[in-house]
């Protein structure tokens, strides 16, 4: 990356103050009214409607293979999203990724 | 006689409700210690972001996205994008805690992270005959073993972080701890249906700049998995046939 320090400080606060915000907002300044039902739907789904979009190049294209798609890379987070589909166990999801991608690195050379 | 429970007990009972949760907070904050530290920051800057902003995945969203250029604004709405489910915790914490005074609800909003939220919400409708300051001291009560166990150990990581040899392929924590974090959360067709059309979208509009596509698949995502909540909700039994 190349940012100023200033720039990265920026981008700190930037994400500090807007994540308070957020934090803050009904609990802070919108009190006890009620929130429009659809808002809150559409709120459940930003977990899994950001992360895996920003996951999916990474996956499939990852730099450290100059975008290459890698076989160690695509077993590893098959494994990871298997385990994790199936375990709900993050810990555990995150170790079997790592054996995998470490695995295969090794296998693969 | 029903024994009215005092805030100091509800603090006390917080703190070891969310022992167990420093075996998942533990190595994500040495994780973004680490990866922080590789991607070129310096400690102050990664202590900054788990000090300031105290959001692992938001964190790691915006050390990716700057690990791609692109633009400050950018950056800053692609992390909070992943911090907007916080919303929605605030809305359900606010007929518990919305009586409080409000630098007791600021000191509530800091410390919202998915532990404390989780562990609080499930006691406050258990025992709904709670006062308010026993609330308060419960959920501030998780928060006491979470919060400086996350700063330690990013601190740890930073530290740990520029003396790991590329050889560990650390760039791949980053989507595996992501991807182990999504798994779990793919409860139902709606939550499966809008990880899906993310990874559709964000891929089939890689070609827009810094990161842009991220936000437009994002949008849609959102817009499918509620979409197909209400039509799960409108054919019970998930039945196709019309």
């Amino acid at each position: 990356m190349s940012y100023s320090h200033l720039t990265i400080w920026v981008i700190i606060f930037g994400l500090a103050v807007g994540s308070f915000l957020i934090r803050f907002s009904f609990l802070g300044i919108i009190g006890d009214r009620p929130m429009p039902e659809w808002v809150l739907r559409h709120l459940r789904y930003t977990p899994v409607a950001v992360l895996p979009g920003l996951v999916a190049p990474l996956v499939f294209w990852p730099e450290a293979t100059d975008g290459m798609t890698d076989p160690a890379r695509l077993a590893a987070a098959l494994v990871t999203l298997s385990v994790g589909y199936f375990g709900k166990n993050v810990l555990m999801a995150i170790l079997c990724g790592a054996v995998t991608l470490y695995g295969m690195i090794y296998l693969l050379g | 006689m029903e024994q009215s429970v005092t805030p100091k007990t509800a603090f006390l009972r917080g703190s070891r409700d969310a022992l167990p949760f420093l075996l998942v907070v533990g190595p994500f904050a040495l994780l973004f210690g680490v990866v922080g530290a590789e991607a070129g920051l310096n400690l102050a800057e990664v202590m900054g972001f788990s000090v300031l902003v105290i959001a692992g995945a938001s964190q790691f969203a915006a050390l990716q996205v700057m690990s791609e250029n692109a633009p400050t604004i950018i950056v800053i709405l692609t992390a909070l994008a992943v911090n907007l489910r916080m919303a929605m915790y605030s809305a359900s914490l606010t007929p518990y805690l919305g009586k409080a005074p409000i630098w007791k609800r600021a000191l509530a909003a800091y410390f919202m992270v998915d532990q404390a939220y989780t562990l609080s919400q499930i006691k406050f409708e258990m025992e709904p005959d709670l006062s308010v300051s026993a609330r308060l001291a419960y959920y501030l009560g998780t928060v006491v073993p979470i919060a400086p166990f996350w700063y330690i150990l990013t601190y740890v990581g930073a530290v740990a972080g520029t003396k790991i040899p590329p050889e560990f392929a650390l760039d791949f924590a980053l989507p595996i701890t992501f991807i182990a974090m999504i798994a779990p959360a793919l409860r139902t067709i709606a939550h499966s249906a809008a990880a899906v059309t993310s990874v559709i979208v964000a891929l089939l509009m890689a070609w827009m700049p810094y990161g842009t596509g991220l936000l437009v698949a994002a949008v849609v995502a959102m817009a499918v998995g509620a979409q197909i909540e209400l039509w799960m909700a409108r054919r019970p039994g998930t039945g196709a046939q019309g």
